[in-house]
């Protein structure tokens, strides 16, 4: 961190206001993250029905885990619904932003219809699409938690419809960014639109690309409100081995429902936790490190031409 | 603005392109107006069942209110008070927290952005640090943990609650305000210094009229946050007394079918009209936080 520190009598002065100015902050922020945090940590290698009554039970917890098949499941329904989610989003975003890049009559009117879904709540969102998923369905006699393709295309459809208005302003920035020499030049040399789309201006849209594709990502694996709201894991199919498995739920409500089931469960759901949290801070990393890669190696082109 | 003026001497000297510009996009707005009606649908279907007999929405969502079934400001009228909570105090108690909070998050990390920028000792990497590792880690690992602690403490009411949302969002904030900052030039602040400006004063005068762009960013994005965060206060209030609107949504969908549809629906559109008040307001930006975060990374 490149810190631009000021010189030592300001630096004291406000060194004596430390209560005054970050006090407040790190007093809030260790007791609604750091502490739970560590204690979620240690619990997950506990059994417990509250922090306090904690026994350490080992890795029992994550044996559990693992060997449930309903967070199996969870995990590779979560893992289609990212796959699909990252093209049934970003396609469609992509082209709409390229068509409303420009500034016409209307530009906005259109934009603002594409946004408005990202600035309403899961929940309430979910409620909506019940709704109308259901009086569509009605027309068939079946309704939305009938069966799980459903369900899970349903979940699909509302955060596509949710989601691409937002990585729609994301790309138009930068489309919008994109030198217009370049443009000029590939004009001059005689380009038919398609290859001035597919073969100047995507190359430069790479890096927004990479961006948006890891926010759709680490999005669709944090799912929780709307799948909550929509389908909250319906319908149930019922094993052989009388086991019941909520066919639609994802990783998130996974964790969540497992913590609900009973108190013995507590410890597993928490080891669940654990596991997730690696699976998408990985995600973040990767981002991280992606990104700041493309970034250096940018630099270094540029130097050596 | 220059390619504005290149396009109008262009069309003053010859028609032509001037001519297939508007032809383009009178075909690109009519094939965008069916797109984009595809996304208002949803939300104007919700609209005028909203005006409808409760009985004739479960029946047919897709007929529009007339004679009989229409209701008029009926269902809004009941949605107030009916089902087994209140909306008006849900609704009261959604706005306060969501400003009582994001007031604090922005007045405290903002002041603890610029200590931690400007002092630069182990402490303050150390919890830039922690922040930055915070923005990483899902709710669901902590949720159990801290509801648990909050209600412990009792700060599960909605005049507690801002100090956790403090606390949660701090990551975010300081994130934000702290890259900021760094971009800042420091002569101003010493500038001010040297005419025997404090710490306190120059935070207040100097520093925190600067930070107006990244202000208004993060207090859309933790005013957007707080308003439609349904699990932390879900988990951490006292439910019995207190709901917020996802709340109390929620409840309504999981008593689907038994409770008034009319009512729900006008309970849907009234918890929209904040929301959209702060998109007329901030719309520009909105959409410059988004495109600008993106950049960055």
């Amino acid at each position: 961190m490149n810190t631009q520190a000021m010189n030592k009598n300001m630096r004291k002065s406000l060194q004596r206001l430390f209560p005054l100015f970050v006090l407040p902050v790190v007093l809030c922020f260790t007791f609604s993250f750091i502490i739970p945090f560590i204690q979620a940590f240690y619990l997950s290698f506990c059994d417990f029905f509250i922090p306090r009554d904690a026994e350490w039970v080992g890795l029992s917890n994550y044996r559990l885990a693992l060997l449930d098949l309903s967070f199996w499941h969870s995990f590779v329904i979560t893992f289609f619904f990212a796959i699909v989610s990252i093209l049934t989003i970003n396609i469609p975003a992509y082209f709409i932003a390229y068509f409303l890049k420009d500034k016409f009559k209307c530009v906005s009117l259109f934009r603002t219809s594409f946004f408005i879904p990202n600035l309403i709540g899961g929940v309430v969102l979910g409620y909506i699409w019940s709704m109308i998923f259901d009086g569509l369905l009605s027309f068939f006699g079946t309704y939305l938690t009938s069966n799980a393709i459903f369900g899970f295309f349903g979940i699909v459809i509302l955060v596509a419809w949710q989601q691409i208005g937002y990585m729609m302003i994301i790309y138009i920035a930068a489309f919008n960014a994109i030198p217009e020499d370049m443009l000029e030049a590939a004009e001059i040399d005689g380009a038919t639109a398609a290859q001035k789309l597919f073969r100047v201006i995507t190359p430069n849209m790479l890096p927004s690309i990479t961006i948006c594709t890891f926010l759709t990502l680490t999005n669709s694996f944090k799912m929780f409100d709307q799948n909550l709201a929509l389908t909250g894991g319906n319908p149930i199919h019922t094993l052989e081995n009388g086991m019941q498995l909520k066919t639609t739920e994802l990783l998130a409500l996974n964790i969540y429902s497992t913590y609900q089931i009973n108190r013995n469960w507590h410890g597993t759901a928490q080891a669940k936790a654990v596991i997730f949290t690696l699976l998408v801070g990985s995600l973040a990393l990767a981002q991280t490190l992606l990104t700041k890669e493309k970034k250096e190696a940018k630099i270094k082109n540029g130097e050596t031409k | 603005m220059k390619s504005k003026a290149d396009t109008n001497i262009m069309s003053s000297e010859k028609k032509v392109p001037d001519v297939t510009y508007v032809k383009v996009s009178a075909v690109k707005i009519l094939a965008f107006s069916f797109i984009s009606l595809l996304w208002v649908v949803p939300i104007v279907i919700t609209f005028y069942n909203s005006f409808k007999q409760s009985g004739k929405v479960s029946s047919d969502i897709f007929s529009l209110p007339f004679g009989d079934s229409f209701v008029f400001f009926e269902n809004y009228g009941k949605a107030l008070t009916f089902g087994n909570y209140p909306f008006f105090l849900s609704f009261a108690y959604s706005l306060f927290i969501s400003i009582v909070s994001t007031a604090l998050i922005l007045l405290c990390c903002s002041m603890a952005a610029w200590y931690i920028v400007r002092v630069g000792s182990i402490f303050s990497k150390a919890f830039y640090g922690i922040c930055l590792f915070s923005l990483a880690v899902p709710f669901q690992m902590v949720m159990f943990t801290l509801s648990s602690n909050a209600s412990r403490f009792g700060l599960d009411t909605p005049f507690t609650i801002p100090l956790v949302y403090l606390g949660y969002g701090t990551g975010m904030a300081v994130f934000m305000f702290a890259g900021f900052i760094k971009g800042l030039p420091l002569e101003i602040e010493e500038a001010a210094m040297i005419d025997g400006c404090g710490p306190i004063r120059m935070f207040f005068l100097v520093v925190f009229p600067m930070l107006r762009p990244v202000t208004i960013s993060v207090g859309i994005l933790e005013l957007m946050w707080i308003w439609n965060d349904y699990l932390l206060p879900y988990l951490v209030l006292d439910l019995t007394r207190y709901r917020t609107i996802p709340i109390h949504v929620q409840y309504l969908k999981g008593s689907y079918g038994s409770v008034d549809m009319g009512a729900s629906l006008a309970v849907i559109m009234m918890s929209l009209v904040p929301v959209m008040i702060v998109y007329i307001l901030c719309q520009k930006h909105i959409v410059k936080g988004i495109a600008a975060g993106a950049v960055k990374g």
